[in-house]
C-alpha cells in the first residue's frame, strides 16, 4: 500500500468517525450527570432530518447545523421532562424516544425524499490545503469536522478543569450531596441532557447534509447506538471515546479497501470487524477495573429527586 | 424491525378504518363496481428507487382504466409476519387484483392466496405460483450489460467500481454482466467489488464508492437501494451508472446513464385480463424485449459511436441475437461454465453463484 492510499484512508477515516464522535461525546456529558438516554439514534436522525429540510428550503447550511442542534435538544428536552421531572424509567423513555425519533423524521421527511441538495463543501486553505499530505490530512475537511475536534477540546477541559464540570461529575456520582452542597441537581441533569441532543443533532446534520447530503428515513443506520456504546466501553473519558470512533471508522473504511483490492477474506467478516475491533480495543485499554469504578457514574441511570431525599 | 414500525403502525390504524368504512358501504355494490386493486410495498416511494417504478405502474393503470378500478397502496411494509397481515387486510378489504413488490412477501402471499382463492395475486421476483397466484420479474442483468458496455468503452483506468449490498444471485449476475458488455468492447476492463452488506445505509455506499475510486476504478455502479453513490460519485467529479430509477439529479454532470426498471405495461396487461376475465397464473421474467429493463437517456458526456453500439446491442437482444450469457462463458477460475453455442439456461442463471472472468477478488460464499 502506498503512502497515498494510505492518506486518502485516513482522511475518510476521519470523515467515517466525526457523526460518532459528536452523538458520543454529547452522550458522554449526559452520562457524566448520571443520566443514562439511549435515545441517541433518534435524536440524530430527528437531527438529520430538520436539518436537510432547512438546508433544502432555505440553502443555509449554517442554519442548517443549528436547526439540526435544535431538533435534537427538542427530543431530548422530552426526555429530560419524562425522566427527570416525572421520573420515569429512564432505560425504557430512551428505548421510546428512538423508536419515536425514527417515526417521526419518516413522517415529516416524507416531501424530502430524494431531493437533491448541494451539501457542505470541504474547506480550501490557500497553500495548506495544498501541501502534500498533511493538506489532504489537516487542512481539507468541511467544517464540521473542525467543529467536533473544537467540542472535544471544549469538553476535556469542561469536564475536568472547569469548576461548573466539577459540578456536573459531582451530581453525576452523587446527586444527594451535591443536592446537600447546594447544587440544583435537576437543572444540571437538564442541561446536560439538552447538551447531549443538540449535539446529536449536530452528528445527524453532519450526516444528512454534508457526508452524503441527502434524506432517506433510518438513514442514521445505528449509528446511535454505536455512540452509545463507545461511551460505555471507552470507560466514559473523552480521549478513548475519540479513539474508539476513530478506530471504528478507521476499521469500517479499511475493510471497503481491503475489499477493493481483492484480499480474501469473506465480506460479511469484514464488515462485522470494526465492532469487533473497536471491542477488543478499548476493553483492553480499559481493563482495569479499579479505573472504571472511578469513572463510571456511580448514579447512572438512578431516578433522583429532592423531594426524595 | 423497528425501522418502520411506527409508520406502519399509522398504516394500519388508516387501513382498519378504510375497512371499516368499506364495510359500512357493502349494501351498495353492484355489478359494475370499480375492479379493486391494492399494492404491498417494501419501502416507501419517494422520488426515485424500486417501490418508485413500481408505482409509475400503479399511475398507468389509473390513467388507463379510469373509473374501471380503483388502486389503494401500502408502503413500507416489512418482510415476515407484518406483511400477511398487511396483505391479509387488502384481501379482506375487497381488493380482488393484490400485488406485492418484494422478495419477502412470497411465503405470506402464498398463504393469503390459499385463503382467498377469489382474488388474484402477483408476487414481484418470487418464484412461487398456486392456482390464483403469479410471480414476475425484470431481466436485470440485460440492462446491466448494455451499461456494461457505455462503462467498458468509456474507462480510462480500466478499473470498474461496483458497489454491491449481499451476494446472492440477483446481485451476482447482474455484476457478471456488467463486466461482460464492457469486455464486449474493452477486453482489458475489469470490475472491482465492494460488498456493503445492507441494501440500505447511504453513509456505508457512499464510503466504499469513495474507497473504489481511491483505488484507481473511474466509474462507479451500484447494486443498493440509496442514491449515495452517485451523489458521492459527482461530489468526487467520477462517472457513474445509476440502478432503479434515473438519478441524474444527483448526479447531473457525471451520472451516464441509469439501468432503470418499467412495470408499466406489465400492470396493466395484468388489470386487462383480469377485466376480460382471462387471467392466468403465470411466471413473468421480461427483459428489454419487453420493456421491462432499459437505460436512462444518455449523458452528453457519451460519445455518439458507444451509443449506437448500445443501440446496436438492443436491438441484437430484442431479436433474440445477442444473450448476455451466450457461450462460450468462463469463470474466473477459468472453468468454462457455459459452453459455447449455447446460451446459459434461466434455471442456472438464477443460481449463479460465481464470479466470471474478469471481476477481481473472490466471491463471498
Amino acid at each position: 500500500m502506498d503512502m497515498n492510499t494510505l492518506v486518502l484512508i485516513l482522511a475518510a477515516t476521519v470523515a467515517a468517525a466525526i457523526p460518532l464522535i459528536f452523538a458520543a461525546l454529547g452522550e458522554l456529558v449526559v452520562e457524566k450527570s448520571g443520566v443514562l438516554n439511549l435515545g441517541v439514534e433518534g435524536m440524530m436522525v430527528v437531527g438529520a432530518v430538520f436539518a436537510f429540510m432547512t438546508a433544502a428550503e432555505t440553502g443555509q447550511l449554517w442554519l442548517a447545523v443549528i436547526v439540526g442542534a435544535l431538533a435534537g435538544a427538542g427530543m431530548a428536552l422530552m426526555f429530560g421532562f419524562i425522566t427527570l421531572s416525572l421520573m420515569a424509567n429512564q432505560v425504557a423513555t430512551g428505548l421510546a424516544l428512538t423508536i419515536f425519533g425514527i417515526g417521526l423524521s419518516a413522517f415529516i421527511g416524507q416531501g424530502y425524499t430524494s431531493v437533491a441538495l448541494d451539501g457542505l463543501k470541504e474547506i480550501s486553505i490557500p497553500v495548506l490545503s495544498s501541501l502534500p499530505i498533511v493538506g489532504k490530512l489537516l487542512f481539507s475537511y468541511n467544517i464540521l469536522v473542525y467543529l467536533a475536534v473544537v467540542a472535544f477540546v471544549g469538553i476535556w477541559w469542561f469536564l475536568y478543569k472547569s469548576r461548573a464540570g466539577l459540578i456536573l461529575r459531582a451530581v453525576g456520582e452523587s446527586p444527594s450531596s451535591a443536592h446537600a452542597l447546594g447544587y440544583r441537581v435537576i437543572r444540571v441533569r437538564y442541561l446536560a441532557v439538552l447538551f447531549g441532543g443538540a449535539m446529536a443533532g449536530v452528528g445527524g446534520a453532519y450526516l444528512s447534509i454534508a457526508y452524503t447530503p441527502l434524506w432517506a428515513e433510518g438513514m442514521t443506520a445505528g449509528r446511535g447506538w454505536i455512540a452509545l456504546a463507545l461511551v460505555v466501553f471507552a470507560t466514559w473519558r473523552p480521549g478513548r471515546v475519540l479513539i474508539g470512533a476513530l478506530l471504528f471508522g478507521g476499521v469500517t473504511i479499511a475493510q471497503f479497501h481491503v475489499q477493493g483490492l481483492g484480499v480474501e477474506i469473506p465480506s460479511q467478516f469484514l464488515s462485522m470487524l470494526p465492532y469487533l475491533a473497536t471491542i477488543i480495543v478499548l476493553v483492553l485499554i480499559s481493563r482495569d477495573a479499579g479505573v472504571i469504578r472511578l469513572n463510571a457514574p456511580a448514579s447512572l441511570g438512578q431516578p433522583w429527586h429532592n423531594e426524595l431525599h | 424491525m423497528t425501522k418502520y414500525s411506527l409508520a406502519l403502525r399509522f398504516k394500519t390504524l388508516m387501513s382498519s378504518l378504510l375497512l371499516a368504512s368499506s364495510m359500512a358501504v357493502a349494501g351498495s355494490a353492484s355489478a359494475d363496481e370499480p375492479l379493486k386493486i391494492g399494492f404491498a410495498h417494501v419501502s416507501p416511494i419517494g422520488d426515485a428507487g424500486w417501490t418508485y417504478q413500481h408505482d409509475l405502474g400503479r399511475k398507468a393503470i389509473e390513467e388507463k382504466f379510469g373509473d374501471k378500478i380503483q388502486v389503494k397502496y401500502i408502503e413500507s411494509v416489512p418482510e415476515g409476519a407484518e406483511a400477511e397481515r398487511v396483505i391479509r387486510d387488502l384481501a379482506s378489504s375487497g381488493n380482488k387484483l393484490i400485488f406485492g413488490t418484494s422478495f419477502g412477501f412470497m411465503n405470506p402471499m402464498v398463504k393469503v392466496a390459499k385463503a382467498f382463492p377469489e382474488t388474484y395475486f402477483e408476487h414481484a421476483t418470487g418464484y412461487k405460483t398456486e392456482a390464483n397466484l403469479g410471480n414476475y420479474n425484470a431481466r436485470f442483468y440485460e440492462g446491466r450489460y448494455l451499461s456494461g458496455i457505455i462503462a467498458g468503452s468509456m474507462t480510462k483506468s480500466n478499473t470498474l467500481g461496483y458497489v454491491a449490498a449481499f451476494p446472492i444471485p440477483e446481485v451476482v449476475m447482474g455484476i457478471n454482466a456488467y463486466i461482460r458488455g464492457a469486455q464486449s468492447v474493452n477486453p482489458k476492463a475489469e470490475v472491482k467489488v465492494v460488498w456493503v452488506n445492507a441494501w440500505f445505509d447511504p453513509g456505508r455506499e457512499r464510503e466504499a464508492t469513495v474507497a473504489l475510486i481511491d483505488q484507481g476504478a473511474d466509474i462507479i455502479t451500484h447494486h443498493t437501494d440509496s442514491t449515495a453513490v452517485v451523489s458521492a460519485a459527482e461530489e468526487k467529479g467520477k462517472y457513474s451508472i445509476g440502478y432503479n430509477s434515473d438519478m441524474s439529479k444527483y448526479g447531473p454532470k457525471y451520472q451516464l446513464t441509469a439501468v432503470t426498471h418499467h412495470w408499466e405495461q406489465f400492470y396493466i396487461d395484468q388489470v386487462q385480463q383480469v377485466l376480460d376475465k382471462t387471467w392466468k397464473p403465470t411466471s413473468i421474467w421480461g427483459g428489454v424485449k419487453e420493456g421491462m429493463i432499459g437505460l436512462s437517456p444518455l449523458n452528453p458526456a457519451v460519445p455518439k459511436e458507444v451509443a449506437d453500439k448500445v443501440e446496436q446491442a438492443k436491438a441484437d437482444m430484442i431479436a433474440g441475437k445477442l444473450h448476455p450469457f451466450a457461450g462460450p462463458v468462463v469463470d474466473q477460475d477459468g472453468k468454462e461454465r457455459v459452453a459455447a453455442g449455447s446460451n446459459i439456461s434461466d434455471e442456472d442463471l438464477s443460481k449463479m453463484d460465481y464470479y466470471v472472468k474478469g471481476i477481481q477478488g473472490k466471491l463471498p460464499k
